[in-house]
C-alpha cells in the first residue's frame, strides 16, 4: 500500500531490546527535556510535569502547579559553579503562567503569571544568565524572576521559535517573519537589559515552523510551505534558500495525481536538526539531508514514515532518528553511495512538489553536482514499535537508551538489552555482596 | 516439582490399580520376582489386601458412659470405605488405649473440683488381625452432665500401611492436634456457657430456697425448727455449694491459657471468645450474695434469653438421660471446622506413603530453592505458616534405620522402624512418670539384630501372657506433646545426663508389660526428637515454648552461619566451594556436557536401569546446609583446583532428575553441624499439602490438555520454545471453550516472574497493546469479525514483533523458528506418557533442569564480571557463551530459553523487597514463520 521503506523483523543493527513504559500522563505527552545525564522530564497537555530516571525508569516527581496544558519547557541549569549544581527547569501554560521547578526537591520554586498571552517558547541564555519568554511580546528575565524588558506587542499570534544568535542577539520567528533583537546592558550600569528590534527578516512565505541554530556562523529555518533558508548569523543574511526549488521544483517522474493529493502539510518543515556540516530537515513525510557546503540536498527519503515527521535527531555515529505521527520511531543510518547509480536520484529537496512544470535545468544542476561531490542515502537499519499513537517527541540518551513520548500518554524506554542484563549481573552481584551471601573463603 | 517422574514409579491416582491390572501379563521370560502378594492379583502398592477397608479413612470414637466404645463417625462419610471392617471392636481397641493423664474430680487437698487440662495422647497402634493401623489420637471434652465432667473421644487415622503410619506419624500428629486443638476451643466455649447457664439455674434456684425458708420462718413462730425447715436449710445450704463449685469451674475453664488455633479460619470467632475472656478475667467472680442483687444481670448480657430453672434438690445423673452429641458438646461452627480439618487430613494423606514422602520431599526442596522456584512452581504452599510449634514431634528418622527397613522382610519392620523413631521398646503405664522417662533414656546400646530378635520374643509373650484381650493390638508409638501447658511435666522428665552414647545411636531400652495386654512398642514424647548430644548442652531448652525463637529459622535457613558450626559447616561446604570455582575455571576443559553424567561416588537412588531402590525417605533438614543457600559462595582467587563437573552436577543440580543421596550422606557425617541444624528441625517439617487440591486438580487438567496439544500440532515446539524464551504467545480463536483449553495447557509452561500471578490471560477480547505484552506471556484472543475485530487484528499486525500467534482456528503458528533440543525432550509427541499429571511432572523435571542451568548461569562471577579491570567485555561475552555452549549443553534457541530465565533470576534477585519493579517488555529482531499442519 505504501511506499514507505520496511524493514524486516531481523534488524541486527537496532540495538534496543528491551523497553520500560511510563505510565502517569493522562493525556498527550508533548516534551521531553533532559535534565541531566539520568534524568529527564516530561510534559504535556495535562499539565503536570514528571520527572524520571532515565537508567531505571523510577518516576522521581510529579509535579502539579499549571492548570492547563504545557506550551514550553526550558531546563535552567545554573552556571555557578559554586551554587551545588542546582537544575531547574521552566514550564510555561497556556493558564498564561510560567513556574520555576527545582529538579532536586521536586518543588515549585517561583511562579510568574502576569503574562497577557501564553507564553509559547522559553529561551535560556546561559551567558547572560537570562531566560526569555516569547508569546505576544518578547520578555526577558533574570535568575531571580525579575522581568528586566519587554518588547513592545508584536502580533497577536505571537513568537512561535526563538533562537540564540552570537553578539546577544536573538532571532525570533513571529508568523511569517523573523524578528532579530538585540540586549543591550542598561546604561545606569545596574544589572538591567534593554531589548531592540534590529532587524525584520520577511523572506518566507509562509508561517515559519523550525528555526535551529547551526553554528556561531549561520542559523536556518524552515516554514510550513516547505521552504528552507539558511541565514548568517552575524549580517542576517540569506547565505542559501531552497525556496525556488519548494516552488518550481518537479521532477519529470512526479505522476500528475500526486499533485492533487498534494498538501502544504506534506511539504511543511516540521522540524530541524543539525550538525556542523548538514542540515537534516523534517519535511512531510520525508527526511532530508542539506549539506551546507555544498548547498544542495546529499540525500533524502522521500517517504520516511507513514505520516508527518514530528521530530528528528542526529546521532553522533552518523544515525538518524525520526519519529513521526504514525507512532513508529524509525532510526537511519546515512551511508555513502559507492558507485553512482544510474538512475536519477534526488535531484532536489522536494521535487515530488512539483507543478507539472519539468526543470531541466535543475536536474542538469544537479547531475553535474553529483560528479565531484560523494552521494549518500539514508538506510533504514531498524524501528521502533511501541506507541500506539503519534510519537510526539524522543530524547536520546546515549547509551542510556531513548525516551520516546506519545500521544498515547506513554512514555518508553528504549532501551540495549545487552547492556541493561550486564548492568542487572552487576548488580546482583553487588547485592550479593552486600547480603553476606558472596562470602570470601580463602 | 522436584520429583521427577522416574523417582517415583507411580503417581497418586486411584484409577491406577485398575489399570495396572488390565493389562495383558507379560511374557514369562521378561517377567521380574512377583511380589509376594501377587498371589491376590494386586499390584505391589496394594498393601489393603489383606485388610477389610478399601482405603485410609478416619474414625472417631467415643468412650461413652452409657454403652462403652462406640463409633461415632467416619470420614469419608461413606459405608464403602471401611466395608466389612468391624468399627465396634476397633473403637473398643483404640479407646482402651489411652493414655490421657486425666482425672477430674476432687482431689485430696482440695475443697472443689478440679477441672484437668488434659494433653492429647497420641498413639499409633496395629491390628494385625484386622490388617489395620491407627493413628489414635485421644482426647477430652467437658460435659457438664457426663461423669467427672470429661468425655473421653479419640479420632483414629485407620490405615493398612503401618509405614505409612509410621512415617507419617509427626504430620499426623500436626494436623490432628489442629483438628482437636479446634474441638477442645469449642468445647471450652459451650463447656463455659452450659456453666453459666447451671450457675443462673442455681442462683435462682437458691433465691426460690431462700424465699421458702423466709416463708417458713414468719409463719413458724414455735421458736424451733421443723423438719421441713432443716431440710429446706439443707437443701440452701448444697445449692450454695454447688454455686460456688460452679463458679470455681467457670473460672477454671475460662482461665484455661487461651492458645490460639492458628487457622485463620477460626478468627472471626477469636475476638468473640477473647473479650468474653478479658471480661472474665476482670470481673471478680461475683460473691453468691452479689448475685442476688438484679444490677449483677448485665454479666450475663450475652445470654439474655435463657430463663433458669429451678433445679430439683437431687438431679441424679441417670442412665436413662440422653448423653450430649459431639456437635452438642462443641460449638456447632468449631464443630463443622473439625470436620472440615479432618476431611483436609484424609485428603492430604490419601494415597501411597512413597507419594507423601516424595511430596514432602520436594516441598522441602523448593522451599529452600528461594533463588529459582519462582519460576515454574505453585508457590502457595510457600505462603502457609510453619507448622504449630508445640506440635513438635520426631522429625528425624535415623538414616541408617530406614534403610535396613527397607531390606528387611515385612515381619520385624515393626521394630525397626520402632527404631527410626527411637529403637526403643518400651512400656508406658497409662500415666507417664517421670521414673519411666529416665528408665528408656538410660537404655542400653545393642545391635539392632539381637534387639528386634529381643523384641519379638517380648512380643510373643505379651501376646500369650494377655487374658482379657488375647489378641494382637499393638501399640506401636505415642507421642506427648510438650504444650506450654504442661512445661512442668515436659521438664520433669527431660533428662538431664546425656545418654552414654551420645550422638544420634540408638537407645535400646527395657521392656515391660503393662498390666493389660496392650503391648506399647514405643512411645515418643516430644523430647526424643532432640539429638542426646544436643540435650546435653541446652538441658532447659524444652522448658520455653520451644524453640520459639527460631521462627524465622523454622522455613529458611539463615545465610550466616552460627559461629558454633562452623567448624562442621566447612567440611561441607569446602568442596562446594571447588566446585563453584570449577564451573568458572573449567571453561576451556573438556567437559562437553557434564550434565549428562551423574555422580560416581556415592549411593545412587538410581540404577542404571532406571529402577528406584531406595524408597524416598522423610525430608531431612540436615539437607540445607549444603544448598539452597549461598552462604559460601567462593571467590575465584585463593582456591586451587576444582571438583569433577560430575560432582558439581550432583550438589547442584539435584533438582533436576535426582534427588541427590550423596550429599545427603554427606551432610549428616559431620556431626557437629547436625546437631545444630536439628535443633530447629522438627519445625521445619513440611506439613503436606492439603490444601493444594484444586491446584493438582489444575494441573492434571493442564498436563491432559498439553499432552494432547504436543500430540496434536506438529509445530508444539515453537510454540513452547515461544513461551519459554519470554516471548508472548497469543492463542487466537472465536470459540472461548478452545482457546481456554489451549491456554491452559501451554500455561506450565510459562516461566513465572515472581512479580504477581502467573502471567497467563485467558480470554481477552479487546485489541493489544504494548502493556499487555509487558505483563502477560500467555493471551487467549477473541477473534470475530465485527469491525472491532479487525482493530484486533490490526494491533496484533502492528505489534507482531513482540508475539508469536497461535491461530486455534485456522491451525497456524506464526513465531520465530526453534532447532534446539530442550524443548524436544519437553515435548515429544511420541511420548509414551498417557496421564495428564504424569506428564505435568515429567514437563515439572525437564523444566527444573533448565532452571538450574539458569540458576548456575545466573550466579557465576565471571561469566558477567571481567576476571580482572582490563579484560575487555569481548572475552568476558566469549566466555559466557563457551560456558552456556560447552558447560551447560545448550544449542541454539536453547541458550536463549536460559538466558531469559537468568533475566528472570535476576530481575527477581535484586528487585527491592516492595517496591513492584518496572515491568519490562525484552524482545529480539528475529524474523518469524508461519507454521501449518
Amino acid at each position: 500500500k505504501s511506499s514507505v521503506q520496511t524493514i524486516g523483523e531481523e534488524q541486527i543493527q537496532n540495538p534496543y531490546t528491551e523497553l520500560l513504559v511510563l505510565k502517569g500522563h493522562q493525556d498527550i505527552v508533548r516534551f521531553l527535556v533532559q535534565i541531566d545525564n539520568y534524568r529527564f522530564a516530561s510534559a504535556g497537555d495535562d499539565g503536570i510535569i514528571f520527572l524520571w530516571n532515565a537508567q531505571t525508569g523510577e518516576k522521581l516527581f510529579e509535579l502539579h502547579g499549571h492548570t492547563q496544558k504545557i506550551t514550553a519547557i526550558a531546563p535552567f541549569s545554573s552556571s555557578d559553579a559554586s551554587e551545588e549544581n542546582k537544575h531547574l527547569i521552566l514550564t510555561a501554560s497556556a493558564d498564561r503562567t510560567v513556574i520555576v521547578w527545582d529538579c532536586t526537591s521536586g518543588r515549585q520554586v517561583q511562579k510568574v503569571s502576569c503574562f497577557h498571552s501564553t507564553v509559547k517558547c522559553l529561551t535560556v541564555l546561559q551567558r547572560l544568565d537570562v531566560w526569555l519568554s516569547g508569546g505576544s511580546d518578547l520578555c526577558v528575565w533574570n535568575r531571580k524572576l525579575d522581568l528586566l524588558c519587554k518588547t513592545s506587542h508584536l502580533t497577536d499570534a505571537g513568537i512561535s521559535a526563538l533562537v540564540e544568535l552570537p553578539k546577544n542577539c536573538v532571532a525570533a520567528a513571529v508568523g511569517k517573519e523573523l524578528i532579530i533583537f538585540r540586549l543591550f546592558a542598561s546604561d545606569d550600569g545596574s544589572e538591567g537589559w534593554n531589548v531592540l528590534e534590529e532587524k525584520r527578516l520577511v523572506d518566507h512565505q509562509d508561517n515559519i515552523l523550525s528555526l535551529v541554530s547551526v553554528n556561531d556562523l549561520t542559523f536556518v529555518t524552515g516554514s510550513h510551505v516547505g521552504e528552507l533558508i539558511v541565514w548568517d548569523a552575524l549580517d542576517w543574511t540569506k547565505q542559501a534558500s531552497e525556496c525556488n526549488f519548494w516552488d518550481s521544483s518537479a521532477h519529470p517522474d512526479v505522476q500528475p495525481e500526486i499533485k492533487l493529493s498534494q498538501s502544504p502539510n506534506e511539504t511543511s518543515v516540521q522540524h530541524l536538526t543539525s550538525d556542523e556540516e548538514c542540515v537534516f530537515a523534517a519535511v512531510g513525510k520525508g527526511i532530508y539531508v542539506y549539506n551546507l557546503q555544498m548547498k544542495r540536498v546529499i540525500a533524502c527519503q522521500r517517504t520516511a514514515h507513514d505520516s508527518s515527521v514530528l521530530h528528528i535527531e542526529k546521532l553522533p555515529n552518523r544515525q538518524l532518528i525520526s519519529c513521526s505521527e504514525d507512532g513508529s520511531v524509525r532510526i537511519w543510518e546515512l551511508r555513502e553511495k559507492q558507485q553512482l547509480p544510474a538512475e536519477p536520484v534526488p535531484t532536489g529537496f522536494f521535487n515530488m512538489w512539483g507543478f507539472g512544470r519539468a526543470n531541466k535545468q535543475a536536474n542538469q544542476a544537479a547531475k553535474k553536482m553529483q560528479e565531484n561531490a560523494p552521494m549518500y542515502f539514508l538506510e533504514l537499519v531498524g524501528d521502533l514499535i511501541g506507541h500506539s499513537s503519534a510519537v510526539q517527541m524522543f530524547l536520546y540518551f546515549g547509551e542510556l537508551g531513548l525516551a520516546t513520548c506519545s500521544a498515547d500518554h506513554l512514555i518508553i524506554l528504549w532501551k540495549d538489552g545487552e547492556r541493561e542484563s550486564r548492568l542487572r549481573s552487576l548488580t546482583l552481584f553487588q547485592k550479593l555482596a552486600q547480603n553476606g551471601d558472596l562470602q570470601l573463603k580463602f | 516439582m522436584i520429583s521427577a517422574p522416574d523417582v517415583v514409579a507411580f503417581t497418586r491416582e486411584e484409577e491406577l490399580e485398575d489399570e495396572l491390572c488390565s493389562e495383558p501379563p507379560l511374557p514369562e521370560e521378561y517377567s521380574v520376582p512377583l511380589f509376594p502378594f501377587a498371589s491376590q492379583g494386586a499390584n505391589p502398592w496394594a498393601k489393603v489386601a489383606s485388610s477389610k477397608f478399601t482405603r485410609d479413612f478416619i474414625l472417631i470414637s467415643e468412650f461413652s458412659e452409657q454403652v462403652g466404645p462406640q463409633p461415632l463417625l467416619t470420614i469419608p462419610d461413606d459405608a464403602k470405605v471401611s466395608g466389612t471392617f468391624d468399627l465396634n471392636y476397633f473403637s473398643l481397641r483404640i479407646m482402651s488405649v489411652d493414655y490421657q493423664a486425666s482425672f477430674v474430680g476432687h482431689p485430696p487437698g482440695s475443697a472443689y473440683p478440679k477441672l484437668n487440662f488434659v494433653e492429647d495422647s497420641k498413639v499409633v497402634l496395629g491390628d494385625s488381625k484386622e490388617g489395620a493401623f491407627a493413628y489414635v489420637h485421644h482426647l477430652t471434652l467437658y460435659d457438664l452432665e457426663a461423669r467427672g465432667f470429661v468425655r473421653p473421644f479419640c479420632m483414629a487415622y485407620i490405615s493398612a500401611d503401618e509405614h505409612k503410619i509410621m512415617q507419617q506419624f509427626q504430620e499426623l500428629s500436626t494436623e490432628f492436634s489442629k483438628a482437636s486443638e479446634c474441638l477442645k476451643t469449642g468445647n471450652r466455649k459451650a463447656f463455659a456457657n452450659e456453666l453459666e447457664k447451671k450457675l443462673k439455674d442455681l442462683d435462682y434456684t437458691r433465691t426460690v430456697l431462700h424465699n421458702e425458708t423466709e416463708i417458713q420462718k414468719k409463719a413458724n413462730d414455735k421458736g424451733y425448727y421443723t423438719t421441713q425447715a432443716i431440710e429446706k436449710a439443707n437443701e440452701l445450704a448444697s445449692v450454695e455449694k454447688s454455686i460456688i463449685e460452679h463458679q470455681d469451674l467457670l473460672k477454671q475453664i475460662r482461665s484455661y491459657p487461651y492458645r490460639k488455633v492458628k487457622e485463620s479460619d477460626f478468627q472471626p470467632y477469636e475476638p468473640d471468645c477473647a473479650l468474653g475472656q478479658a471480661d472474665a478475667g476482670c470481673d471478680p467472680v461475683p460473691a453468691p450474695s452479689d448475685l442476688a442483687e438484679p444490677g449483677e444481670t448485665h454479666l450475663y448480657a450475652h445470654v439474655p434469653s435463657y430463663t433458669p430453672k429451678l433445679i430439683k434438690a437431687k438431679s441424679a445423673k441417670c442412665f436413662d438421660k440422653k448423653l450430649k452429641t459431639l456437635e452438642e458438646l462443641c460449638d456447632v461452627y468449631f464443630f463443622t471446622q473439625t470436620l472440615d480439618q479432618l476431611h483436609q487430613i484424609e485428603r492430604t494423606f490419601r494415597g501411597d506413603v512413597c507419594y507423601l514422602l516424595t511430596d514432602q520431599i520436594s516441598r522441602a526442596l523448593l522451599k529452600q530453592q528461594r533463588v529459582t522456584n519462582f519460576l515454574f512452581e505453585d508457590l502457595s504452599f510457600l505462603d502457609e505458616k510453619p507448622p504449630d510449634k508445640q506440635y513438635r514431634g520426631c522429625q528425624e528418622l535415623s538414616q541408617d534405620a530406614v534403610e535396613k527397613s527397607s531390606e528387611e522382610s515385612s515381619a520385624p519392620k515393626v521394630v525397626i522402624n520402632l527404631g527410626s523413631y527411637k529403637s526403643s521398646v518400651e512400656s508406658v503405664p497409662i500415666k507417664m512418670e517421670q521414673e519411666m522417662e529416665d528408665s528408656h533414656e538410660a537404655g542400653m546400646t545393642e545391635s539392632f539384630t539381637f534387639e528386634h530378635q529381643e523384641n519379638l520374643d517380648y512380643l510373643d509373650a505379651d501376646i500369650k501372657g494377655s487374658i482379657s484381650s488375647g489378641e494382637s493390638i499393638e501399640v506401636l508409638g505415642t507421642e506427648k506433646s510438650a504444650s506450654g501447658l504442661t512445661k512442668s511435666e515436659s521438664q520433669a522428665s527431660l533428662p538431664v545426663s546425656p545418654s552414654p552414647q551420645g550422638g544420634r545411636s540408638k537407645v535400646g531400652s527395657r521392656r515391660t508389660v503393662s498390666e493389660d495386654s496392650i503391648e506399647v512398642l514405643s512411645t515418643c514424647p516430644s523430647e526424643a526428637l532432640i539429638p542426646e548430644d544436643f540435650k546435653a548442652s541446652y538441658p532447659s531448652a524444652i522448658n520455653e515454648e520451644p524453640y520459639a525463637d527460631d521462627d524465622e529459622g523454622g522455613l529458611r535457613f539463615t545465610p550466616k552461619p552460627n559461629p558454633g558450626d562452623a567448624g562442621g559447616r566447612e567440611d561441607v561446604s569446602d568442596p562446594e566451594n571447588l566446585a563453584r570455582v570449577d564451573s568458572a575455571c573449567c571453561i576451556g576443559k573438556e567437559s562437553p556436557n557434564f550434565f549428562e553424567s551423574l555422580p560416581d561416588g556415592g549411593q545412587k537412588p538410581c540404577d542404571e536401569d532406571g529402577v528406584v531402590r531406595i524408597p524416598p525417605q522423610p525430608y531431612r533438614q540436615v539437607e540445607q546446609g549444603s544448598r539452597g543457600t549461598f552462604g559460601s559462595f567462593p571467590s575465584h582467587e585463593g582456591i586451587p583446583g576444582g571438583l569433577l563437573p560430575s560432582e558439581l552436577d550432583s550438589r547442584y543440580l539435584t533438582g533436576g532428575r535426582e534427588v541427590s543421596k550423596s550429599s545427603l550422606d554427606e551432610c549428616s557425617d559431620s556431626a557437629s553441624y547436625i546437631s545444630s541444624a536439628a535443633s530447629t528441625c522438627s519445625d521445619r517439617t513440611p506439613s503436606p499439602a492439603g490444601r493444594c487440591q484444586p491446584a493438582e486438580r489444575h494441573r492434571k487438567k493442564a498436563g491432559q490438555n498439553a499432552l494432547r496439544f504436543i500430540r496434536q500440532y506438529p509445530f508444539a515446539h515453537p510454540a513452547i520454545y515461544s513461551l519459554l524464551s519470554g516471548r508472548t504467545l497469543v492463542v487466537l480463536g472465536e470459540e472461548e471453550a478452545i482457546v481456554k483449553k489451549l491456554v491452559t495447557a501451554l500455561s506450565i509452561f510459562v516461566p513465572d516472574g515472581g512479580v504477581t500471578a502467573k502471567p497467563v490471560k485467558h480470554w481477552v477480547t479487546s485489541p493489544l497493546h504494548l502493556l499487555d505484552f509487558q505483563k502477560w506471556k500467555l493471551i487467549g484472543l477473541q477473534r470475530t469479525v465485527s469491525p472491532a475485530g479487525v482493530n484486533v487484528l490490526h494491533a496484533l499486525s502492528r505489534y507482531s514483533r513482540y508475539v508469536s500467534i497461535l491461530d486455534a482456528d485456522s491451525k497456524t503458528l506464526r513465531c520465530p523458528g526453534y532447532k534446539g533440543t530442550v524443548v524436544s525432550r519437553l515435548a515429544d509427541h511420541r511420548t509414551q506418557i498417557k496421564r495428564g499429571s504424569t506428564y505435568y511432572m515429567h514437563v515439572q523435571s525437564v523444566l527444573t533442569q533448565l532452571c538450574s542451568k539458569a540458576f548456575l548461569f545466573t550466579f557465576c562471577h565471571h561469566l558477567h564480571l571481567p576476571i580482572n579491570e582490563r579484560e575487555p567485555e569481548e572475552s568476558v561475552a566469549a566466555r559466557r557463551v563457551n560456558f552456556l555452549k560447552l558447560q551447560l549443553g545448550l544449542a541454539n534457541e536453547d541458550i536463549k530459553i536460559v538466558q531469559h530465565l537468568a533475566e528472570l533470576l535476576k530481575l527477581r534477585y535484586i528487585q527491592e523487597p516492595g517496591t513492584g519493579g518496572n515491568p519490562l517488555l525484552r524482545f529480539d529482531y528475529v524474523p518469524s514463520f508461519l507454521y501449518k499442519i
